[in-house]
């Protein structure tokens, strides 16, 4: 059986301006989650409709969400004091089947966050390609390099690492023919260029996609996105059916 | 001893509360919080004659105290219904009423007579969706649409129906009326209030449908008035929703004149609410020496 959890927070700190990484300890969420999942979360008694944050990583017992400041539900989240309790639903969703054969990770800005848990849950070390929109936006690099073979980053200014988008780093790589496949998270319009390059090199790509939801749990279809099933038009849950999906089952 | 059961219609409910169609799917996902068999009664996500996959999304939008919907009736259709979701349904001791929609008076009538003969224990005839162009809501604001539509269903269906009322109408006594005087075994109400939020950015409405339907907290104020105009207008069983958030609201919408309360959006803030719920209520009823639902129904003292 599912059930609420009510989680104490040990730790709130700033990553960077709008971001924030909020640790709270619980032994069963801690236990079932798998890399890919998210975590919906009753953000005060103000908002009706919970927010849905993906897992970052597991150390123990703790689960650590790394979340950028985006209206009133992310702020009240990010004033939360260590010692308070959250009511989380969770963990919910499909995550990424981690392939044993040369994989890429790769996030885009706030989808950074959900491929650490990826990068760290691999059996064998991934390479990771991070994108950012500048230095001030680096987050979590030092968790991506102990856990990764090989960190690429990004930054739409130049001002940190490769100058440019992910795309460049990610077509060098799958030139290599070493790659198996590719699992990725971020703006959906990063997404559908990476899906087009993947396509191209014939590399199976597994993409964690955003949708605004209601229950998170499969069952009021306010998450759809579309979607084609045995070569038909359909419309998948992003909360049930996802947040992970294969990029050729999108209709992008 | 407090007797929580409600005869509504012919139709035996453990408790009062029944889950509202379109919030609970087909209850396999809540399910997996706490046993079905607890709930008075389940009610479907909406069925069409033929699958339907919805409108594009986005199709929610956060208001103060409730969210707009633009779902747009996407379900498997009545034939996978009664294949797949009926047989699961069934192994819960809660009454399974099915939520129907249609494009035509004739597509209401086939669905009635399919679902019938598959035994479900209710009709529940939506006449009032306010997310799709043909159908729901067209038939739902005038008394001809509610009459034509509700003839229709209970000359095909066996089993006890129930027409759900739109808010979105001027005169709600008079559509309540027109179903009864058509044969309606009962009424349930309200469905969504139609309505439309604009992002101040982007300056574009925040559903991809631009309009849908207000639930939640929010609406429950205008429910219990509407619920009060319709029961009072007829003498058929009402259940009411719209809102309903803890045992406390449920008892005043069975004071305004409902014997069962429907339980929808607040589900997504707390997927227990409805057992919450019931429990709150018969402390309630035990608090105030109450022995049955039936001496709440109705019980407003009006000044
Ligand atoms: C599966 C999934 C995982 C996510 N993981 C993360 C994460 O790890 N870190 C992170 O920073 N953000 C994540 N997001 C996005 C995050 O849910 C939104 O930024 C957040 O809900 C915004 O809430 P708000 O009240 O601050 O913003 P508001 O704009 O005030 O929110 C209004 C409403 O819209 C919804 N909403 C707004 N933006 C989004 C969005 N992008 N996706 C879904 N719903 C939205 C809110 O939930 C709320 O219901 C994830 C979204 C999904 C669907
Ligand atoms: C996401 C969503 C989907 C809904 N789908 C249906 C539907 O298919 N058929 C129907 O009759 N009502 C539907 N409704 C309306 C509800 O059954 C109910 O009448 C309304 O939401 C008011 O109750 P609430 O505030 O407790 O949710 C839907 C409501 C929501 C929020
Ligand atoms: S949010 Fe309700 S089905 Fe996905």
């Amino acid at each position: 059986m599912l059930s609420k959890h009510y989680c104490e927070v040990v730790e709130n700190i700033q990553l960077s301006k709008d971001i924030f990484k909020v640790t709270v300890v619980c032994k069963s969420l801690a236990n079932d989650a798998a890399p890919g999942q998210f975590l919906h979360i009753k953000c005060g008694d103000e908002r009706l409709l919970r927010r849905p944050i993906s897992i970052c990583a597991v150390v123990g017992n703790a689960v650590e969400l790394v979340f950028e400041l985006k209206g009133e539900g992310t702020q009240w989240l990010s004033k939360i004091a260590p010692g308070n309790k959250l009511d989380i639903l969770g963990p919910l969703g499909s995550g990424f089947n981690i392939p044993k054969g040369k994989t890429i990770v790769l996030g885009g800005g706030i989808g950074v966050p959900p491929m650490l848990f990826v990068a760290e849950s691999a059996t064998s070390k991934v390479t990771a390609i991070l994108g950012f929109r500048s230095m001030d936006r680096v987050i979590l690099k030092e968790a991506f390099e102990l856990a990764c073979a090989q960190v690429y980053i990004t930054t739409d200014d130049g001002s940190f690492g490769i100058h440019g988008s992910v795309i460049k780093p990610l077509l060098a790589l799958l030139e290599t023919g070493e790659y198996e496949a590719v699992l990725a998270c971020g703006p959906h319009v990063m997404l559908t260029e990476v899906a087009r390059v993947c396509k191209l090199h014939a590399v199976p790509l597994q993409v964690s996609l955003e949708e605004r939801m209601g229950c998170g749990v499969g069952a009021c279809l306010v998450c759809a996105c579309a979607t084609i099933k045995d070569g038909n038009p359909d419309m998948s849950r992003v909360c049930f059916d996802g947040p992970v999906f294969c990029a050729n089952d999108i209709v992008w | 001893m407090v007797d929580l059961s409600v005869n509504f219609a012919g139709v035996k409910f453990k408790n009062p509360i029944v889950t509202a169609s379109g919030t609970y799917g087909f209850g396999r996902e809540y399910g997996k919080f706490f046993d079905l068999s607890e709930l008075g009664g389940i009610c479907v996500k909406g069925l069409t004659l033929s699958p339907r996959l919805g409108n594009k999304p986005p199709r929610i939008a956060e208001t103060p105290m409730g969210m707009l919907n633009s779902v747009g009736l996407q379900n498997p259709g009545v034939d996978l219904f009664i294949s797949d979701e009926l047989p699961f349904l069934r192994n819960f001791d809660t009454v399974v009423i099915a939520n129907i929609s249609g494009n035509t008076v004739e597509e209401y009538a086939q669905m009635a007579q399919k679902l019938s003969d598959a035994n479900v224990d209710m009709i529940e005839v939506n006449v009032s969706c306010p997310n799709v162009k043909a159908g729901g809501m067209q038939f739902g604001t005038t008394t001809e649409g509610v009459a034509s539509v509700t003839k229709a269903v209970k000359d095909r269906s066996r089993v006890p129906t129930m027409v759900k009322l739109s808010p979105n109408v001027t005169d709600i006594a008079e559509i309540a009326k027109a179903a009864e005087d058509s044969g309606a075994d009962a009424i349930s109400l309200i469905n969504t209030l139609l309505a439309m939020r604009i992002d101040t950015k982007s300056k574009k409405p925040m559903l991809f449908n631009n309009v849908g339907g207000l639930s939640g907290p929010a609406i429950f104020p205008v429910a219990v008035r509407m619920i009060w105009q319709a029961a009072s207008a007829v003498s058929i069983p009402v259940l009411g929703m719209g809102g309903v958030k803890s045992g406390d609201n449920a008892i005043e919408m069975m004071l305004a004149g409902a014997s069962l309360v429907g339980v929808g959006t607040v589900c997504f803030d707390d997927p227990f609410a409805p057992i919450s719920i019931i429990k709150q209520i018969g402390q309630y009823m035990s608090g105030n020496d109450l022995n049955h639902i039936d001496e709440l129904v109705g019980k407003v003292v009006l000044n």
